[in-house]
């Protein structure tokens, strides 16, 4: 069961991947993309993870507990914000180029182009 | 290149992709197999060190604060390049009567979602408020709040009232929210040079571990930063709102799909 975790992320990584070099539509690219970057939440706070531990919140748990590892959950807190800018900005762009190529799609852009 | 060809390519590229992340995640360490001493050390010292109860935001606004400075910058950068991006450009200036009728386009809301949206935004303040300023104690700090926050004018939007929202949310108060998170937090950086000689000392008494104010600067950084979030995602919605209002169903200037 171990692996399961680590597991699921690889696929996620992969099926993102398949799906951004599938899409015909900018905005899909971008929510494969949003995949690709969730497999990543997986492997920080699978990484960070210690066995029969609670989480790093100390109000409510006795002072002995285990808890699992603050660092990671700060980051996986990073990673979200990262990808909410970085898809903010990439829509953004999506809606710049449907403006101007009056698609979303890459390869008719490619074509309208010039 | 064709399509089919792209997909081969992928077949090909993705089994090696694959691969290479299975020999890498297999090399960490097995699951709830933990032994890294930094996330060990904050665990032992963050609660008498720093009184805070919840240990992730003690990282977030502490231990590694500097790291959020770039973190807060990369959202303060990336909601000002989309508002370079969606800036209007020449001929797309809305004549002011026309925003009228905006009001009725979106006027899609059924009566059910128009009232619980109306019946939410205090509600989501509320809560906003009570995530943002509970950061050290509970599940939560800045980021959290801010976004919770920065719905609260949305439902307004969600309510049908697109007129409405820009006005709880003007392009002016949400610039200067986001400005002024941005540069209080970066000022409670400065703080810490200036009266402890290191960048985001935690200069403020540290107060009783489980009460309000708590953990020194982190309830103030979690504002700083509550502000800067709410600024933000408001600006981008907001860019994004005038592009679908300038281009949305029935407004299409040709192309369009």
């Amino acid at each position: 069961m171990s692996f399961l975790p680590y597991a699921i992320a690889a696929w996620l990584f992969v099926i993102g991947l398949f799906g951004i070099v599938r899409s015909r539509n900018l905005v899909i690219t971008i929510a494969s993309l949003s995949v690709v970057q969730s497999s990543t939440y997986l492997v920080l706070l699978g990484v960070g993870y210690r066995t029969g531990a609670q989480a790093p919140i100390l109000a409510d748990i006795p002072q002995v507990a285990r808890t699992v590892d603050p660092v990671v959950h700060a980051l996986a807190l990073v990673d979200v914000v990262v990808e909410a800018t970085l898809f903010a900005l990439l829509l953004a762009l999506a809606v710049q180029g449907h403006k101007r190529y009056g698609s979303v799609d890459p390869d008719e852009m490619r074509i309208m182009r010039g | 290149m064709s399509r089919r060809g792209r997909l081969g390519l992928f077949a090909v590229a993705g089994v090696g992709a694959a691969a290479v992340l299975v020999v890498g995640l297999a090399g960490l360490p097995a699951f709830g197999d933990y032994h890294a001493a930094y996330g060990l050390i904050v665990n032992g010292v963050g609660l008498s060190e720093r009184h805070a109860t919840d240990l992730v935001t003690a990282v977030n606004f502490d231990y590694r604060a500097f790291d959020t400075l770039g973190e807060e910058f990369l959202l303060f950068g990336s909601a000002v390049g989309v508002a370079v991006l969606l800036r209007p450009t020449r001929g797309e200036r809305q004549p002011p009567r026309a925003a009228a009728a905006d009001e009725r386009r979106f006027a899609g809301a059924s009566p059910a979602l128009r009232a619980l949206s109306i019946g939410l935004i205090s509600p989501l303040i509320v809560l906003g408020a009570y995530i943002v300023t509970h950061g050290q104690l509970t599940p939560g700090g800045g980021f959290q709040g801010g976004v919770i926050l920065a719905t609260a004018p949305l439902m307004a939007f969600l309510a049908g009232r697109v007129l409405a929202f820009k006005m709880i949310a003007t392009e002016h108060l949400v610039e200067a929210g986001e400005a002024f998170g941005a540069a209080g937090y970066a000022l409670i950086g400065l703080g810490g040079l200036v009266f402890s000689g290191v960048f985001f000392h935690n200069f403020l008494p540290m107060g009783l571990a489980g009460h309000l104010l708590s953990g020194g600067t982190m309830p103030l950084s979690s504002i700083a930063v509550g502000l800067e979030v709410a600024g933000a995602f408001l600006l981008v919605w907001t860019e994004l709102l005038d592009q679908a209002m300038l281009h949305g169903p029935g407004r299409s200037s040709g192309g369009g799909s």
